[in-house]
């Protein structure tokens, strides 16, 4: 069975930097992956391409067995990929009810939308409190979690986080990361992308290494985890 | 990281009190001032103050069609004048030259019906068909660029109601009745009723299509992060298309307006109140949809007020009141009236 999502030798330029170099990676239907990798290393840079906000310099992306590398950004969604980005980049200005709705913006099934507001909001206890409020508003880990939850109103087929625990406290990582498992448990396929390399080898399936813009190492998260070139490289071992 | 590091420190700043101070005492002596004239003659008062914001409302139109492409893609667009001006020759086009109507009446009444609604789909089609051709492409360039391009397409515009009006003023007959209504000693003219009857439900609509709508949502999702809104399924392109659509159709409900209240059009229109209706969207805090009309209906009373009270300066100083007045409140609020010093984006 072919994967749910395949890039194949994806190279990704900034006009003369090249970000992202033959790079090919899988994600099959139901896993948790991991892309890891330290700062600058071109991980944000595949994610964005994945969904349509970059254009590859060449190789391909596909989709449920579709290329889906000439798509726009709103019309990945359409396909069925969510992403929650790097830094949140919730709607500050907007009412954290109307960042859900937003995440729910091209589906139609008034019920199920419904449905998927209070799923997300029993996942997110903390932002009920907080519908009517302006999403600035709130502190680091709520607007994350309200990323997170967005994310998961468009009722994605693949969730593409961006490191969803950068800048929170270890309290609010660990809620993350449980989160995550439990989102995976009820059947949606995740692509994460995180610095805290440890946490992330720990709920993956597979993960892939990434150095300056390469696929440095790939395979079963908990061996990749044994690593001692990645233990010494991104766990500070 | 979510706190407001623009926010000054709680201590008192000696520059900080001379400015509250010398903007306490400017205060006091405009609200002086409109004591004098008030008591002076109340019902002239408020005879001039209706017909100052009157103006207003127009400036209001067109006010909001600068902040909201400010707010959408942060481009002044320079063209915004001239597409009222062409929405004025529109009206003159549809009621005079193919509906032949020059008098109050239920004929009358109908076309200018039939101008409203062809005035502002002419103007919103023409204002996305600049966006699509001339800004979008500009999109990801250097700001100058597009803000040259709209200079450039203004002047294009101009051509335009220069080959369709000629070089001078023309004069139209007007279907809106002279009378006015009398309110004890206050006078409201029939126009102004017509102007409101016309601008209210239109803001009340476009605050209905913003705030409650999903085409509204996306608009001000786009705002604030066009790539976060890509990744919730918002076509960028097509509501920043809707945002000018929007824009260019309050533009061409004033221009009919305009046209129909001052009688004249004339190709060098949209300079002279594209730059007060500017102004308007600058001194309410562009980009912010209720600051333009406060902006819109502030200039035109202030304008009012000059220009009709005994102790006004008259008319000659008008635009020298309106700029003063906007300079002052840019040293003493620089983001406009309800404009935020911090941005929102984090
Ligand atoms: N908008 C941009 N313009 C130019 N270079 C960029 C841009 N975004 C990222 N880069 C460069 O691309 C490389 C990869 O960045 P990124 O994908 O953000 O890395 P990561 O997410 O792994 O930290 C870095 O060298 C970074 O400097
Ligand atoms: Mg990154």
């Amino acid at each position: 069975m072919s994967a749910l999502l395949e890039v194949r030798d994806l190279t990704v330029a900034y006009g003369n930097i090249v970000a992202v170099q033959g790079l090919s990676l899988d994600v099959h239907e139901g896993e948790i992956v991991t892309l890891i990798g330290s700062n600058g290393a071109g991980k944000s840079t595949t994610l964005r391409t994945i969904s349509g906000l970059l254009k590859a310099r060449s190789g391909s992306v596909a989709f449920n067995g579709e290329r889906i590398d000439h798509l726009e950004g709103h019309e990945t969604v359409a396909k069925g990929i969510c992403q929650s980005p790097e830094g949140r980049r919730i709607f500050g200005g907007l009412t954290v009810d109307e960042n859900l709705e937003l995440g729910a913006f091209l589906r139609k099934d008034k019920a199920e939308i419904a449905a998927d507001r209070e799923y997300v909001l029993g996942l997110f206890p903390r932002l009920r409190e907080r519908l009517t409020q302006k999403a600035g508003t709130m502190s680091g880990g709520e607007q994350q979690m309200l990323a997170v939850a967005r994310a998961l109103m468009g009722r994605p087929r693949l969730l593409i986080l961006d490191e969803p625990s950068m800048g929170l406290a270890p309290v609010l990582v660990d809620l993350i990361f449980e989160t995550i498992v439990k989102i995976n448990e009820q059947g949606t396929t995740i692509l994460l992308v995180e610095q805290n390399a440890l946490a992330a080898l720990r709920v993956a399936k597979r993960a892939y290494v990434l150095e300056s813009g390469k696929i440095k190492l790939s395979g079963d998260a908990a061996e990749l985890a044994k690593d001692p070139e990645v233990i010494k490289a991104y766990l500070g071992g | 990281m979510t706190g407001a590091p623009g926010r000054s420190a709680p201590t008192i700043d000696p520059k900080d009190l001379t400015l509250k101070i010398s903007g306490a005492i400017i205060g006091l002596v405009i609200v002086l001032w409109l004591g004098k004239n008030f008591l002076y003659d109340p019902g002239q008062f408020l005879t001039v103050a209706i017909q100052g914001l009157k103006n207003g409302a127009l400036y209001a139109l067109i006010a909001l069609g600068y902040t909201m492409v400010y707010g959408i893609i942060q481009l002044i667009n320079f063209a915004h004048g001239d597409l009222f001006m062409l929405g004025t020759m529109m009206s003159a086009f549809v009621i005079t030259t193919v509906l032949g109507q020059s008098s109050p009446g239920p004929a009358g009444y109908a076309a200018f019906v039939v101008a409203l609604v062809v005035s502002m789909a002419f103007c919103g089609g023409l204002n996305v068909g600049i966006e699509r051709f001339a800004y979008r492409r500009l999109r990801r360039a250097p700001k100058l660029a597009p803000l040259i391009t709209a200079v450039g397409v203004s002047f294009v515009l101009q051509f335009i109601g220069l080959r369709w009006n000629g070089s001078g003023q023309k004069q139209w007959q007007s279907v809106i009745p002279d009378g006015q209504i009398n309110i004890g000693s206050v006078e409201i003219d029939v126009q102004t009723i017509i102007i409101f009857a016309v601008t209210i439900p239109l803001l009340l609509l476009l605050t209905w299509l913003v705030t409650r709508t999903k085409q509204g949502r996306a608009m001000r999702a786009t705002a604030q992060d066009q790539d976060a809104a890509r990744l919730m399924g918002i076509n960028v392109d097509r509501t920043i298309s809707f945002t000018f659509a929007l824009g260019g159709a309050l533009a061409g409900a004033a221009g009919l307006m305009y046209q129909q209240v001052v009688g004249t059009t004339a190709y060098n229109l949209g300079f002279q109140l594209g730059l007060i209706a500017f102004t308007s969207a600058v001194l309410g805090g562009i980009g912010n949809l209720t600051g333009a009309v406060l902006g819109g209906l502030l200039i035109g009373l202030i304008q009012g007020l000059n220009d009709g009270l005994v102790y006004g300066l008259g008319q000659q100083w008008s635009q020298s009141v309106v700029f003063t007045i906007l300079i002052l409140l840019m040293v003493f609020k620089p983001a406009g009236l309800l404009g935020k010093n911090v941005t929102e984006k984090v």
